[in-house]
């Protein structure tokens, strides 16, 4: 059993310390977020009050193309020098290593999205209710992104332009986590109650949870043949 | 039985047999067909409320009925081919695809036809509407992936994976959009919810629900035998 904490533990540190050896990457998906954010005014109109009315739908959509173009990195660069192989043949469960990488990337590419948040809500003129729901629902909305478009990317890896095939595959599969994310926002929005949606998610999280990773899994053995 | 079955499952066995099912099948499917399309058009009363233009769901019906049946077969044939490692249930379930996808625009082209005269747009985002969309995306997502993979047998099982994903999800993505269009208090429609219909009209439906699962087995069968030339040489 010490043999695995210590394999994923070690895998962890690799996957934080190769991200922060590339800082100028990893400011991409928080920019990117943010441009996003600010084309909607542009685009749209400068009025205050129909930008608080669609702020929960903009920042969500925001973050759901920047976890979609982050996911790239994944398992890319890992696939290409050989690396992911080394992982396939490791004597660990493969879930469970795969668990931590999506793990690794939520931590680099969704957490700084739940840190940038708050300033775009409030320029986007959110109270500040809904900007602590709208944080709840990045918290547990996030690594359901990651972890459903790990699946995706899986499938991907192999083949030499994965990327608009991946928006394909996985866009469709994270309406249920806009929904539920936006519904939350906007209720608190209007004062109405938040709990459902919230839980809604958490039991989506939960659900992703255990059966994300062994599909994952199942996807990279197939792309790594 | 089973003897038929593990006969069935083996390639050279499976193009026989389909081929001596094929004009059973095709001739079923067209008999069904013609009487659904008589009864529809010809024999059932107009509605009381919709006039003539309710007939539009003696086909719209139908194929929606069919997107549905169609994934879900998909998937199981996937979980079959995924857990006893069956190559026949792969190439049925790609077979299948382009039909789904197909009865799904279907549905979609019909029930716009149908909404402009009835609610006066062609197109609302109501939750029977969107979940129906979304499915569609699904269908090409799989057909997309499974084109851009060239060793068939990769692409069958990556195909496989995405299905069953796909079939985890489908109800959470329904009761999400359900969820979603009653929060927004979108218009509210209510289509086929009146308590009964009557007999004049539910048999051709039925007709035509069948022939359309006829149709569908029939072309699939079809496609499948051109894919075991292909794949079994």
């Amino acid at each position: 059993m010490s043999g695995l904490n210590h394999a994923l533990a070690g895998l962890l540190r690799r996957d934080l310390l190769l991200a922060f050896r590339h800082r100028g990457e990893m400011a991409n998906p928080p920019l990117f977020f943010a441009l996003i954010v600010t084309l909607y005014p542009l685009g749209v109109s400068p009025d205050a009050e129909l930008l608080r009315t669609i702020a929960p739908g903009v920042i969500w959509i925001a973050a759901l193309l920047a976890a979609l173009f982050s996911l790239e990195n994944l398992f890319r660069a890992d696939f290409d020098d050989g690396a992911l192989e080394q992982l396939l043949l490791s004597p660990y469960p493969l879930p469970l290593l795969v668990g931590v990488r999506v793990f690794a990337h939520w931590l680099v590419s969704g957490l700084p999205l739940l840190l940038l948040a708050p300033l775009l809500a409030v320029q986007l003129g959110l109270s500040p209710k809904a900007i602590g729901v709208l944080e709840a629902t990045l918290l547990l909305g996030t690594p359901l992104l990651s972890l459903i478009g790990a699946i995706g990317v899986a499938l991907t890896v192999g083949l030499r332009r994965g990327g608009i095939l991946l928006t394909l595959l996985v866009l469709p599969l994270y309406i249920p986590v806009l929904i539920f994310a936006t519904g939350a926002v906007a209720a608190a929005a209007t004062g109405l109650p938040v709990e459902g949606p919230l839980y809604f998610l958490a039991a989506l999280l939960a659900l992703a949870l255990t059966l994300a990773p062994p599909a994952i899994a199942a996807a990279l053995r197939l792309s790594v043949n | 039985m089973w003897n038929f079955f593990h006969k069935l499952a083996s390639p050279k066995h499976f193009y026989r047999v389909a081929g001596k099912m094929l004009p059973w099948l095709g001739g079923i499917t067209l008999i069904l067909l013609l009487a659904g399309l008589y009864l529809g058009l010809f024999v059932a009363p107009p509605d009381y409320q919709q006039g003539e233009s309710y007939r539009i769901m003696f086909v719209h019906v139908p194929a929606a009925w069919m997107s549905l049946f169609i994934y879900t077969f998909m998937a199981a044939l996937s979980g079959i081919a995924m857990i006893w490692n069956m190559k026949l249930a792969e190439v049925m379930v790609k077979s299948s695809a382009g039909l789904g996808a197909s009865f799904t625009f279907l549905a979609l082209a019909t029930g716009s036809l149908w909404g402009k005269p009835m609610w006066g747009a062609w197109w609302v985002w109501d939750a029977r509407l969107t979940s129906e969309l979304i499915l569609l995306f699904l269908y090409l997502g799989y057909i997309a992936l499974t084109n851009a993979i060239e060793d068939p047998r990769v692409a069958a099982r990556a195909g496989g994976i995405l299905i069953l994903v796909g079939v985890v999800n489908i109800p959470i993505i329904h009761y999400s959009v359900e969820w979603w269009n009653t929060l927004h208090q979108g218009p509210t429609v209510t289509r086929l919810d009146k308590p009964a219909i009557h007999a004049s009209m539910l048999w051709p439906l039925l007709l035509m629900a069948l022939g359309f699962q006829f149709y569908y087995f029939t072309v699939a069968l079809m496609n499948a035998r051109a894919e075991v030339l292909e794949r079994f040489p």
